[in-house]
């Protein structure tokens, strides 16, 4: 649920990135962080196992500049891709306004990628959203391992509604920020819209 | 449709009043009003060394959290929490449903005050907060999307 403030003029907007376990979400947001100047960002919060797994959620407030004397800020967030923490992931989807699923491109993660999907689907709907009226992107991460599947074979998988989808090696940065500057946009022209 | 929060100067400025006051009557070191989404709407008192942006989000995170356990237990919700620490405590409520306030206090108040003078914030926040949703849903005033195109959108995108 985006946050429009007239008073210190500012559009604040929430993304969350869904997928399973492992699947490169939290690296997703440290790429960011790694590469965003200091003052378009604040602190990178994760709240992780002593194994490093999200065990909540990962966030990460980021400034993309200014429109027509607006700030628009995002606040990034990861759920927990680990099947039993679903009870979190519901929480983090409450208010989102754009979701990024990410997708392991690897033949054996095709199963927990589907069902992560219908997961990130059925959450949605509880919550009162539905995922095809929502600004949202596809990104296949993983695409430098050798046993990663074809962009056709996940797109059929992972993208029956066409939406638009990356490619992605998320430790190296490739289509990390393609993403986010997608799914940011859509986000504000469904703002946009809603007006 | 997204639902909206909207803030205008004159609501803004209502909170910050309420807010202001609640510092100093409850000997509080700080008050900050947050969206139950996690983003801060308002803050008062001693916030220079606090990263608000984090203690937001991570509140409205826990307040999420505990929520989560009050329908577990068919508990409508706990409408507040307390944190002791060893020099700072943390009182959080939730006010009209809405929103979140947060009052950081020392040794220098108590508890029993800061709920005592929280009960009254809470109700002045409720009225501000009620007004602002009719004003926000009644379309009432400009949108700043109104103006924005979507070049506006493209260029800032642009490397």
């Amino acid at each position: 649920m985006s946050f429009i403030n007239y008073s210190s003029r500012e559009i604040n907007c929430k993304i969350v990135y869904y997928g399973p376990g492992l699947c490169g979400k939290t690296t997703n947001l440290q790429y960011i962080y790694n590469k965003t100047m200091p003052e378009a960002k604040g602190k990178m919060i994760s709240l992780a196992t002593e194994t490093e797994r999200t065990l909540f959620f990962d966030f990460l407030p980021l400034s993309l500049g200014e429109i027509r004397g607006f700030k628009t800020r995002f606040h990034l967030y990861t759920v927990p891709g680990q099947v039993f923490y679903d009870a979190s992931r519901k929480l983090i989807l409450k208010g989102v306004d754009g979701v990024v699923f990410v997708g392991d491109s690897q033949l054996e993660r095709m199963e927990a990628n589907i069902e992560s999907l219908e997961n990130l689907r059925s959450n949605l709907i509880e919550q009162g959203y539905n995922l095809d009226n929502l600004p949202y992107v596809v990104q296949y991460n993983k695409r430098d391992l050798p046993n990663a599947i074809s962009l056709a074979e996940l797109e059929e998988a992972l993208n029956p509604t066409k939406v638009p989808s990356f490619e992605a090696i998320a430790p190296k940065g490739n289509g990390v920020f393609d993403t986010l500057k997608a799914v940011a946009k859509l986000v504000l022209t469904e703002l946009k819209k809603g007006k | 449709m997204i639902q909206q929060l909207v803030m205008y100067e004159e609501e803004l400025e209502q909170i910050n009043n309420v807010c202001e006051t609640l510092h100093r009557e409850s000997n509080a070191r700080a008050v900050l009003v947050i969206d139950k989404n996690g983003q801060t709407i308002t803050q008062a008192g001693d916030v220079e060394q606090l990263d608000v942006t984090s203690l937001s989000s991570l509140t409205a995170g826990n307040v999420a959290a505990t929520g989560g356990i009050a329908q577990l237990l068919s508990e409508k919700e706990f409408a507040g929490q307390f944190h002791e620490g060893e020099k700072t405590n943390v009182h959080i409520s939730i006010v009209g449903a809405r929103v979140i306030l947060v009052v950081l206090f020392d040794e220098r108040s108590s508890l029993g005050l800061v709920r005592l003078r929280v009960r009254k914030a809470a109700s002045e926040l409720t009225h501000v907060l009620e007004v602002l949703v009719k004003k926000s849903e009644s379309g009432s005033q400009p949108s700043v999307f109104a103006e924005i195109t979507d070049d506006d959108i493209d260029n800032l995108f642009n490397d």
